[in-house]
């Protein structure tokens, strides 16, 4: 007893309830006419659009850096490549995986650049971060307005400049992932193999990145700095490598969430997104610095049927669109949480 | 052997500029942007002194979580809140002018008092991460406003005038019109200088409110904070109630937002009922923070050249973007640009220097225990 009392709070009460109060929408949904499998389905196919961005989190906070509220950098660079790769022409794999590829670089660059920012900050990140993102997607929504892309499809057709603020994907690279090798079973459920494969093969690397030496040596920087640098270990060069790792996740997890989504939205739409991020995987058992795999798979699958099935659910129930409030206070709550908690599990 | 007291002048200018380089750049940009903006000076001035009056209380509302210690109160958008549930009842209940706008004030106190308890609370578990738990507060509390205007009002809570509800019955129109209130402070005394309007009375609160921060610096509480924000432990040990303090800071703070939000709005005349409070956290932090205060210590001054600094700003950078890349749009992305990375440049010069005067003072005692041996041998030698 005593045993189950340490467990749930070590796990903590709000998980608890949000995660019974997502078993209750999916016992509820029926009973209002929502499809579970229709249902199912849409959570299964944001499950893999968001899990990317949200494993993006994961080295950082294994450094010690910190959640990282600055993921909109690596987002900016996936934009820069999906933008580009449009902008070449590139359409269908070659297109997603050339975005991917273009990104890249931008992303380390980023990410470098964002890690010594970091490194002279210690014990700020967080904020810091956060205003760091912020400015990045202002200084870059400057940028899709002046940068000289010229393919029709993607600037304003009055003037024949600039980026448009959502840029469709029809005819490039639109559900490239999800429709890949997707299983439909029956007239509601599909099963978004391609997707699942490619998020599943990210989790995969990340968790093989942790456990190789660099990751090793990382972690021991997050858990204990001093005892890492008796052991040898660079705080300030590990710290840079999850940055930059983090970064180029950032970067890969908006091109899957844009595939998915269908558009490319630029200008103001990256302000916030690191925060649902952030929510998902703190919700998923992560703390401010401990987050394993089962924490992101766990938090983003929880997350995301929130998302799904409160509006379907809550509404049919209450006859009112409810489900903007529930999302977010349940999301900024779990971070309010989580950041409230630290000096119990760092004691 | 005597150190000399006056740095030399070039490196004098070169920590002076090392201290206000974010003022620096500031001012740096706003004198290219002012003669392209082809703004004239009249309508710029004019414009600044209304936004001073809009603006300045809700900038002072940062200055005593500064004080204590810690850093930007991002929660202040929580007295944001407060204040327009006082408006809204101020104008469901048709109470016009100024007594409309005290009765706002009378309603958000009890809000504002309760919310800044809460703040305070939530940031004493957060100890060394206020500011980015502050700044999730706001959001999460938002939420909670939504569900309080949009659901419970008309609902739960009592709203009398239909003008003021969606057509469902319930929750407060996206747009609420302050017509009864509109700028009823700023037209209470107002001035005609010339060609300029000065709205007196709300100057004249502003400046009451500074003179109680002077004062209050000066009281028992004031000098708690302060000692709190020196160092927590020693306060402790002195006596002080830490948390409590901390506390009172906050609850302050947000009473002043309250205040401050109601003054903004009826300058404004109407209020984006749901979205009216999001960037208010945002605008006070780059307007203190433009004004060359840091994390831990900012002044009256700060609070007047930053207001000034970031409006003009404002002001000049749209009209400039038009001119000088003819598009409007750039110039409002570049001046919102600019003030995230203020406020991330201002954040990460403190926490740079803090972590350089940790490792100095880390490095000072070494060379203070190696001095230390030094005199124990010479006292041998005298035995």
């Amino acid at each position: 007893m005593n045993k189950l009392k340490t467990a749930v709070t070590d796990f903590g009460w709000p998980r608890i309830i949000i995660f019974f109060f997502v078993v209750a929408l999916f016992v509820a949904a029926p009973f209002v006419g929502v499809r579970v499998d229709g249902a199912l389905s849409d959570v299964l196919a944001r499950f893999g659009q968001n899990g990317i961005l949200v494993l993006a989190l994961v080295p950082m906070v294994q450094a010690g850096a910190g959640l990282n509220f600055g993921l909109p950098v690596g987002i900016i660079a996936g934009l820069l490549g999906g933008t580009l790769s449009m902008q070449f022409g590139w359409t269908g794999w070659v297109g997603f995986l050339g975005a991917v590829g273009v990104s890249l670089p931008f992303a380390v660059l980023f990410g470098w650049a964002y890690g010594l920012l970091l490194n002279k900050v210690k014990g700020e990140e967080m904020t810091i971060a956060m205003y760091v993102g912020f400015s990045m997607v202002t200084f870059f929504a400057i940028l899709w307005l002046l940068l000289p892309y010229s393919s029709p499809n993607m600037v304003w057709g009055y003037s024949g400049s600039g980026l448009r603020t959502t840029i469709t994907l029809d005819g490039y690279w639109t559900k490239i992932l999800n429709n890949f090798l997707a299983v439909r079973i029956g007239r509601f459920f599909v099963f978004p193999t391609g997707l699942l494969a490619f998020f599943g093969a990210a989790t995969g690397t990340m968790w093989l990145f942790l456990r190789s030496k660099t990751g090793t040596a990382m972690t021991a920087v997050g858990s204990n700095p001093d005892f890492a640098r008796a052991g040898g270990v660079s705080s300030d060069r590990m710290r840079l490598v999850s940055v930059v790792v983090s970064t180029v996740f950032g970067a890969v997890g908006i091109l899957v969430y844009q595939q998915s989504y269908g558009f490319i939205q630029l200008y103001q739409a990256p302000l916030y997104m690191a925060f649902p991020a952030v929510a998902a995987i703190l919700l998923g058992g992560a703390s401010v610095n401990k987050a394993s795999m089962v924490n992101v798979l766990v938090g983003t699958f929880l997350f995301q049927a929130i998302l799904t099935m409160t509006p379907n659910v809550i509404n049919s129930v209450l006859q009112t669109d409810m489900s903007e409030v529930i999302r977010i206070v349940i999301s900024n709550g779990m971070i309010i949480y989580a950041l409230t908690r630290k000096t119990k599990v760092s004691k | 052997m005597k150190t000399p007291f006056k740095l030399p002048s070039a490196a004098r200018v070169r920590r002076f500029a090392a201290d206000n380089v974010v003022v620096l750049i500031f001012l740096f940009v706003t004198a290219i942007a002012v003669p392209s903006s082809k703004l004239s000076g009249t309508y710029i001035i004019q414009d600044l002194l209304t936004r001073y009056g809009r603006n300045a209380f809700l900038v002072f509302s940062l200055l005593l979580p500064i004080m204590a210690g810690m850093g930007i109160n991002f929660g202040m958008v929580l007295g944001a809140m407060a204040g327009e549930i006082g408006l809204i009842f101020a104008v469901d209940q048709g109470i016009a002018g100024v007594q409309g706008l005290l009765y706002a004030v009378l309603v958000g106190a009890p809000i504002a008092i309760l919310l800044g308890w809460i703040a305070g609370q939530v940031l004493n578990r957060a100890r060394g991460r206020e500011m980015v738990t502050g700044y999730i507060l706001g959001f999460f509390m938002d939420g909670v406003y939504q569900f309080v205007v949009l659901y419970l009002m008309g609902a739960i809570i009592p709203i009398t005038s239909k003008a003021i509800t969606l057509s469902r019955g319930y929750g407060i129109r996206n747009t609420l019109g302050l017509d009864s209130v509109r700028q009823s402070l700023d037209k209470l005394l107002k001035l005609e200088l010339g060609s300029f309007d000065l709205p007196m009375a709300t100057y004249l609160v502003i400046a009451l409110l500074a003179i109680f921060i002077v004062w209050f610096r000066r009281t028992k509480l004031g000098q708690d904070m302060r000692a709190i924000g020196q160092d927590q432990t020693v306060s402790h040990s002195a006596g002080i109630p830490v948390e409590r303090t901390r506390i009172m800071a906050i609850v302050i703070s947000t009473l002043l937002a309250m205040v401050g939000q109601i003054i903004f709005l009826q300058n404004m005349g109407n209020m984006a009922t749901y979205n009216a409070h999001r960037q208010t956290g945002f605008f006070a932090a780059a307007a203190i923070l433009v004004g060359g205060a840091s994390v831990a210590k900012a002044t009256i001054p700060n609070v007047l050249v930053g207001v000034g600094l970031l409006h003009l700003m404002y002001i000049v950078v749209p009209p400039a973007g038009a001119r000088l890349f003819g598009s409007a749009q750039i110039g409002e992305y570049f001046r919102d640009a600019m003030s995230y990375a203020v406020i991330a440049l201002a954040l990460a010069l403190h926490a740079w220097r803090k972590r350089a005067n940790a490792e100095s003072a880390r490095a000072g005692l070494r060379g203070a225990a190696s001095g230390a041996v030094a005199p124990a041998k010479t006292e041998g030698g005298a035995e």
